[in-house]
């Protein structure tokens, strides 16, 4: 089993391979998450090929369901770009924190690729990864999450509800494990994480809960409370740069 | 005008790549201020557990099994079982509860 922090491969087919590993349980979630995708890229009137490109050149998932409004609802493609970038504003975090987790002069076309691969998932799994991150280990990643996530939707375009429902369902969660899987393991070494853990969830629950706030789109809350709850353990506890990749 | 659906695809994969690539392919030198620094640091934990809960009740055909998948995940979480092993683990906890709840 991968444990994060202990072990680190050698090299890059070592980091390429545990990607791969590491991509399965993220793919099994997306693929189960895509086929509800696919039934709404129907709807929205995309056919099996046109939403399977658009998952495999999106590979977003809030995205595509916004983008899909847009294209339900006919709008201009301003409104598109528009909806776009408020949706996946999120990414330009994720892309930043990334920006920072590689190792000084890595090269530009690994930049490029990388920024593909930038979807919550694969962004988390990346930026646990102790010391400085290896770009092959996301390419692994990637390259078992992106069929998942395409396969799914194509197949939800074409068959719909023929997945038993159980199984859909027990699949879903297999995305949340993984963050549990990322997020706990660190909460139980460090209190501090460990509280801001919980205070995320907390605030969370409270913005899913409160009227007019539970409004707020889901990409938004993200952003919302990641710039304050992540700005006031910034302040409460900085972190020393030489210990970063330790944890 | 009707568009048509190609020119809307591209105009979306165009964009959320953009989205993704400016700050990875801007910010190619260290940050310096240790609050951007530890802000960053933070930012992981503080998105998967905003994602994680509440949602994590509402994935699945009832909250009770959704609450039994996040139990034993996080169980097999805390006993360092990796992220397969923990993925696993929570959709067998979903599964066998809804075999008996639903």
């Amino acid at each position: 089993m991968s444990d994060m922090g202990k072990t680190v491969p050698a090299g890059r087919r070592g980091w390429f391979m545990r990607g791969l590993r590491d991509g399965i349980p993220i793919s099994m979630g997306y693929f189960a998450v895509a086929f509800t995708l696919g039934i709404t890229a129907k709807n929205a009137g995309l056919s099996a090929l046109e939403s399977g490109v658009m998952s495999l050149t999106m590979l977003a998932s809030a995205g595509q369901y916004a983008a899909m409004t847009v294209i339900g609802a006919g709008s201009s493609p301003a409104v598109m770009i528009l909806t776009t970038i408020i949706v996946n504003l999120r990414y330009l975090l994720m892309s930043t924190a990334l920006s920072q987790k590689l190792k000084k002069g890595e090269k530009f076309i690994h930049r490029l690729l990388l920024a593909y691969c930038v979807t919550d998932e694969i962004f988390a799994v990346s930026a646990a990864v102790p010391g400085s991150l290896c770009p092959f280990y996301t390419y692994g990643v990637t390259l078992v999450a992106a069929p998942g996530w395409t396969a799914g939707t194509v197949l939800g375009v074409l068959v719909g509800t023929i997945l038993p429902v159980r199984a859909s369902n027990a699949m879903s969660v297999a995305l949340y494990g993984m963050f549990l899987a990322v997020v706990i393991p660190p909460a139980k070494r460090d209190r501090f994480i460990g509280g801001v853990v919980l205070c995320s969830m907390a605030a969370s629950a409270l913005f899913a809960a409160l009227p007019l706030v539970r409004e707020i789109s889901s990409g938004m809350r993200i952003i919302i409370l990641t710039l304050i709850i992540a700005s006031a353990a910034a302040l409460l506890r900085p972190v020393d740069p030489e210990k970063e990749g330790e944890q | 005008m009707r568009v048509p659906n190609a020119l809307y695809l591209l105009i979306a994969a165009v964009t959320i790549y953009l989205v993704r690539a400016l700050p990875l392919t801007l910010i190619r030198t260290e940050i310096k201020s240790p609050f951007i620094r530890s802000f960053l640091y933070y930012v992981p934990y503080v998105t998967l557990s905003v994602m994680t809960f509440p949602a994590i009740l509402y994935a699945t055909g009832s909250v009770w099994s959704a609450a039994a998948g996040l139990a034993a995940a996080a169980a097999a979480a805390w006993f360092d079982r990796g992220l397969f092993g923990v993925a696993l683990t929570g959709c067998a906890a979903v599964f066998l509860s809804e075999l008996l709840l639903l």
